[in-house]
């Protein structure tokens, strides 16, 4: 499975953000984006999830399923976590993997909670979560529906060294069993033998 | 599909029953409307009868209007939006469904008091029936006609007043016809069932369009 983007170009609000962009992800190999700020890392990144009209270019998943669009095959992780602060962390898991298409069981959500390290908050109000707590239940996210896209916007926001190591164990094991994974981040993930995307020039007038 | 359209309905439900959701401050708001009347209008019973199914109408859609700016700001601001685009269901059905549990735990309450509520505007048992009956047939118009206005304004971050700006006048033709039901037992001018079947229309055209132009319209708003 590849992710290929061909001669793609962003604007935003009339602005070009970058134009002229390719590359390739393959199954396996993380894609990292990097680039200073404003550079177009996050447009990109919501461009692929279909969140954003591409300008210019084509991007096409070759692999994939044949009749759902690219976002549909993808897990679009923003800056914002999109949980309900008023629910509990396993309600918002249960609900997502409802709408997902994943496995909303107990156990399913427990798990994957657990793999962050996080059982024990899963009946608490995410409100009451720490920052670092919440951005790990929204990473639980990719773990309650399999996706094989992963698009990852500054995953590790907030996390503590601990949680970053958890995190990069989940990934290489996505990588491992054949899912892309396409991050901007200015941190280092973890992962060995990621290729990178340079975005953006300097970022700030000379 | 379905076990997608379950999940969301089940999340829009329980947080609008949980503390800050909302469903009950619009039950609150038309309690609130309808015993100020009585002060301002003086006590006269004959013409609160009278007036009563228009009073009870007019603070039906205040109230039903009154949580729907939230509808997809919610999710807007938090980022779910971003999700549920790329979601099972399709964007429509995400509006549906998300109408459906809006005017269950929003609309259905206002329906279910409001012959009590109508109680203290001095009405009959026939006509304190006909404005439940009428609310029930135009209610869930008002919540998809809100939802239009609520998809338009998802990305302002105090678009309340412009929601209720944009989504009353088109509510008008809803108010007509169901205080024109509602009145008919009171002495009104028209027959029940013709102006009830109208509201029944609405509805329904309302059912089929307005799912399409608020997708439609979140699509297109956020960038």
């Amino acid at each position: 499975m590849r992710l290929c983007a061909t001669d793609i170009a962003i604007e935003r609000g009339g602005r070009s953000i970058f134009a002229g962009v390719s590359f390739e992800a393959r199954a396996g190999r993380a894609l990292v984006l990097t680039g200073p700020n404003g550079a177009g890392k996050s447009s990109l990144l919501r461009a692929i999830a279909g969140l954003l009209p591409l300008a210019a270019g084509a991007l096409r998943l070759e692999g994939g399923a044949e009749d759902a669009v690219l976002g549909e095959q993808a897990h679009y992780l923003g800056h914002a976590d999109a949980l309900k602060g008023a629910l509990t962390a396993g309600e918002n898991l249960a609900f997502w993997a409802g709408a997902l298409s994943g496995d909303p069981s107990r156990p399913a959500w427990l798990s994957a909670l657990a793999r962050l390290g996080l059982a024990h908050v899963a009946d608490f109000p995410v409100r009451a979560l720490s920052a670092g707590q919440k951005r790990r239940v929204a990473l639980a996210r990719l773990l309650v529906a399999a996706r094989p896209l992963w698009l990852l916007d500054e995953p590790t926001t907030a996390l503590d060294a601990a949680a970053q190591a958890r995190f990069g164990v989940i990934m290489r094991e996505h990588l491992a069993a054949g899912g892309l994974i396409v991050a901007a981040t200015h941190a280092p993930l973890g992962l060995e033998g990621a290729d990178a995307l340079p975005l953006g020039g300097s970022g700030y007038p000379a | 599909m379905r076990a997608a359209a379950l999940a969301l309905f089940v999340r829009e439900w329980r947080i609008a029953r949980r503390i800050g959701g909302g469903a009950s401050v619009g039950l609150v708001f038309f309690l609130i409307l309808v015993t100020i009347m009585p002060f301002a209008l003086g006590p006269d019973l004959k013409l609160l009868a009278r007036i009563g199914p228009a009073i009870l109408w007019v603070a039906a859609l205040l109230a039903a209007l009154l949580g729907l700016d939230r509808l997809f700001q919610g999710d807007g601001d938090d980022g779910s939006l971003d999700v549920l685009v790329n979601a099972t269901l399709p964007l429509e059905l995400v509006v549906l469904v998300k109408c459906a549990a809006h005017w269950a735990t929003s609309a259905l309450p206002l329906v279910i008091a409001s012959p009590l509520f109508g109680l203290m505007l001095a009405m009959e048992a026939r006509p304190l029936a006909l404005v439940a009956l009428s609310l029930a047939a135009g209610t869930p118009a008002l919540t998809l006609i809100g939802a239009i206005g609520a998809a338009l304004t998802v990305s302002l971050k105090r678009g309340g007043l412009l929601m209720a700006v944009l989504a009353l006048p088109l509510t008008i033709p809803v108010l007509i016809f169901g205080v024109s039901a509602a009145s008919a037992a009171s002495g009104g001018a028209a027959p029940f069932l013709t102006p009830f079947l109208m509201l029944c229309a609405f509805s329904l055209f309302a059912l089929a369009a307005a799912p399409f132009a608020a997708a439609a319209a979140l699509r297109h708003i956020r960038e």
